[in-house]
């Protein structure tokens, strides 16, 4: 006799957990994380570790404080630590990296109800407080074989002044002396100075597959966030090949696949993705162009973060036979 | 309020009613003058010695001020009060004058002064209302010194231009900037709630006198839009 089963919905559940998510994420971080250390040296090791432990260490400290169950577990944590850490550069001091880590966990997200009630992405608003606060940012670590360079592509882009002969592309100085050199290829593999993370782009677009094909995240945001900045550079600089170092020059990669993509603070429909990859992309090129600062990826995914409830109201699909609001 | 508990009068401008932690006034000089302990300090004795005059003459002239124009008048005192400090100052404590700078003059918008003016010494007696501008100003000076020497010692490494050997170092200057202050602002009144909260003390309700807007705003007045909807609603159905 077959055995009746009454119960309430919902009657199918479906695996992903958090931490089956995190994990996720975690995985698809590896082969930039990877690619860094490779590129930097060890010294990566130590500000990866940094920005992980402390992080942990903050997430647990916090919950035992505020009395609430400890979330070390679901590996959100260790995802905010590692992507701080990856969106610096190696040669950081490490207690700068442990405030900045400390910070996106307790202010960001533990003072504002912990995971899925963060207002910002931590690890982008841990980097803006280390950006704002230490003059460190602004140097950049370079390839530990490398001893040409002197300046990053990007601290060149504000004011145009990367000049593009025979595929490479020579970084001047304000004086218009040529202190370095990259070419496309040396940004597609991510040897040039930079943040650990941020400059392997073949890294980060092998991510980005892994997180697409375990349906993590959707391709809207950083296809539309990644075409924005390349389609603006080009119609700013004229030029194919400038278009595309511009895209690849910076932290768009790591920003559009991983940082715009937060469940929390970025649009659920379709269409809001779309809109929230293009405006993260404007601003970002409006930032590099026109404003103070070399880059503006994280201001402009953080600004496009506290839009995001006002996108989530346009965008939100009427149910059938709703009211009209 | 009790008549023979003057001294409550001052202290509970210490910490139940902390004008800056508790009542939220004076928010625009407290985030701005507390990147350094001497600046806060200061702004706060001069917002003190202020708050006190203005509170007695407006309490002398609380029955011949109109009520339709009372906001002018305690400006016009006010005003008067702050250009006294602001020249007394120039003349006397030159390099204090330059650090605070415009914030000077602006003691004499500080929500502060006009919140307590309409609150307190619009109602109460001379000598009342002096201990009560005695206990805000205080409370306005110990928030500030709070603040000052959260940002100062953690953001620039120093207390009192004074610096500390091992911050100096290890500076997060996030916290003497607009931002940080913010931060530390909310984090404090976060602290202070709690501190009240676990003691029993709820906050105060203040209702709309406090606030220097009352006598243009509708919902002050009963004329809330929303509660006129909400009446209707309750009629239809």
């Amino acid at each position: 006799m077959n055995r009746l089963n009454i119960s309430v919905s919902p009657h199918f559940h479906a695996k992903a957990t958090t931490r089956s998510i995190m994990l996720d994420v975690i995985i698809a971080l590896l082969p930039t994380t990877i690619a860094g250390v490779w590129i930097y040296g060890l010294r990566s090791l130590a500000v990866l570790a940094v920005g992980i432990g402390s992080a942990v260490i903050a997430e647990f400290i916090f919950n035992l404080i505020a009395k609430k169950p400890c979330t070390v577990g679901d590996l959100s944590a260790v995802v905010t630590g590692l992507l701080l850490a990856l969106s610096v550069h190696s040669n950081m001091p490490l207690w700068q990296v442990a405030i900045g880590a400390a910070f996106a966990i307790v202010i960001v997200k533990g003072v504002f109800g912990g995971i899925g009630q963060n207002f910002a992405n931590p690890a982008i608003t841990g980097r803006l407080l280390m950006a704002v606060s230490f003059g460190e940012m602004a140097k950049a670590a370079f390839p530990v074989a490398d001893t040409v360079s002197k300046a990053t592509p990007l601290a060149v882009l504000e004011s145009n002044k990367m000049m593009f002969e025979n595929g490479v592309y020579f970084i001047k100085n304000w004086k218009g002396d040529i202190t370095g050199q990259t070419d496309l290829l040396s940004l597609f593999l991510g040897t040039r100075g930079g943040a650990i993370g941020e400059s392997c782009t073949v890294a980060l677009i092998i991510g980005c597959i892994y997180l697409l094909a375990r349906k993590v995240i959707t391709w809207q945001t950083p296809v539309s966030f990644i075409l924005t900045v390349f389609v603006l550079s080009l119609i700013y600089t004229k030029d194919f090949n400038m278009a595309l170092a511009y895209t690849m020059a910076g932290g768009v990669f790591i920003g559009a696949i991983f940082m715009a993509t937060d469940y929390a603070t970025t649009p659920y429909r379709p269409w809001g993705k779309v809109i929230f990859g293009i405006c993260c992309g404007a601003i970002t090129v409006l930032i590099r162009f026109w404003g103070n600062l070399p880059e503006g990826v994280s201001f402009s995914i953080l600004f496009m973060n506290l839009l995001t409830p006002y996108i989530d109201k346009w965008t939100s699909k009427k149910p059938f036979g709703g009211e009209k609001q | 309020m009790e008549k023979n508990n003057k001294l409550s009068i001052v202290t509970k401008g210490f910490f139940k009613e902390n004008p800056v932690f508790v009542l939220v006034l004076g928010t625009c000089p407290t985030l701005a003058t507390t990147t350094g302990v001497i600046g806060a300090v200061s702004m706060g004795l001069a917002a003190t010695a202020v708050l006190i005059c203005s509170n007695l003459v407006i309490s002398l002239l609380r029955k011949l001020i109109p009520d339709k124009v009372r906001i002018p008048c305690y400006i016009v005192i006010i005003a008067g009060f702050v250009t006294i400090v602001q020249m007394l100052m120039h003349a006397f404590l030159p390099d204090l004058y330059e650090l605070l700078g415009v914030y000077l003059a602006l003691i004499t918008v500080n929500c502060i002064i006009l919140g307590r003016a309409e609150m307190f010494a619009s109602k109460n007696k001379p000598l009342d209302s002096m201990l009560d501008g005695l206990g805000m100003g205080i409370g306005f000076t110990i928030a500030l010194f709070l603040m000052a020497t959260i940002r100062e010692v953690f953001g620039a490494g120093a207390f009192a231009g004074i610096e500390i050997p091992f911050l100096k170092d290890h500076t997060v200057s996030f916290l003497v900037q607009s931002p940080g202050g913010f931060l530390v602002f909310g984090l404090l009144i976060a602290i202070v709630t709690l501190i009240m909260t676990s003691l029993g003390k709820k906050a105060p309700e203040l209702g709309c006198a406090g606030c220097p807007a009352a006598a243009v705003c509708n919902s002050a007045q009963g004329k809330c839009p929303e509660k006129e909807v909400k009446k209707g609603e309750a009629e239809n159905a």
